[in-house]
């Protein structure tokens, strides 16, 4: 029996990703990292609400070397999923679904979430005193 | 145009409607979209405040929680996230958990955690805004 060359349906081991689909792997990944996120946010107002004491324990939490990095991960995670989540009502709207605008406004989002990120930091640090 | 098809080669909503692994799904599909909607501005905002506040002590974290502007929009701003994650998360659950009732039992966890969390939220920042 001879097989002609057809198309096969992707599988995970040997699918070579795209921007397309890294970004939409990345939106989802984002989006459960952020209701993680939101568990860390109720503790946080958890905290301010019990008193200075536990207060200050959550703020030096945030403020050791992990707690900034789950930080600067949390920026970047709520930048990109705000900017792909715009990206995705376009296209609901039914703009921006031509192959070229796809790849566009992804590469916009990723710059954009990396360039917020940095900014939001950037500012917290300002009001630190840190420059 | 194939039948059931409207321009721009979407289907029509009426042959959509009961498909898919949710066997339904405008309503949460909507609702996904109008909480997305309502996150925007509330995340830009709440973002800025929290960068604007950063290094101040509790009175003046507390100060700002308890402020009635600030308390309104974090229920508003809570209220949408959790609404929002959850009904993400039933996505998640219904494209990759196979078992029919291990899906129904996830999708009940996801419900209580986020109306939970909300609950958490609410009573913390009424006892900042009214007891502080």
């Amino acid at each position: 029996m001879s097989t002609a060359p057809r198309p096969l349906s992707p599988h995970l081991q040997i699918y070579r990703m795209q921007l397309t689909s890294t970004l939409s792997i990345l939106h989802r990944f984002t989006g459960i990292a952020l209701a993680l996120g939101a568990v860390l946010l109720v503790a946080w107002l958890i905290a301010a609400a019990s008193g200075p004491a536990a207060f200050d324990r959550a703020q030096s939490l945030a403020g050791a070397w992990y707690g900034r990095a789950l930080l600067f991960a949390w920026a970047f995670a709520l930048f990109y999923h705000l900017a792909n989540g715009i990206r995705h009502l376009f296209w609901d709207a039914g703009l921006g679904l031509d192959l070229k605008s796809v790849y566009i406004s992804g590469w916009s989002v990723v710059v954009l979430s990396v360039v917020l990120a940095l900014a939001a930091f950037t500012a917290g640090y300002w009001y630190l005193g840190a420059f | 145009m194939p039948a059931g098809r409207t321009a721009g080669g979407r289907s029509a909503l009426a042959r959509v409607r009961g498909l898919g692994s949710a066997k339904e799904g405008v309503a949460h599909w909507w609702a996904q979209r109008a909480s997305a909607l309502l996150l925007i501005p509330l995340v830009i905002w709440f973002v800025a405040a929290l960068v604007y506040h950063t290094g101040t002590d509790h009175a003046g974290v507390t100060l700002w929680l308890g402020a009635p502007v600030t308390y309104g929009a974090m229920l508003v701003l809570l209220g949408t996230l959790f609404w929002h994650a959850a009904l993400g998360l039933h996505h998640v659950v219904q494209d990759y958990v196979a078992s029919a009732a291990r899906r129904m039992a996830l999708i009940l966890l996801i419900n209580t955690a986020c109306l939970g969390l909300f609950v958490a939220g609410f009573v913390a920042l009424t006892i900042i805004a009214f007891a502080g």
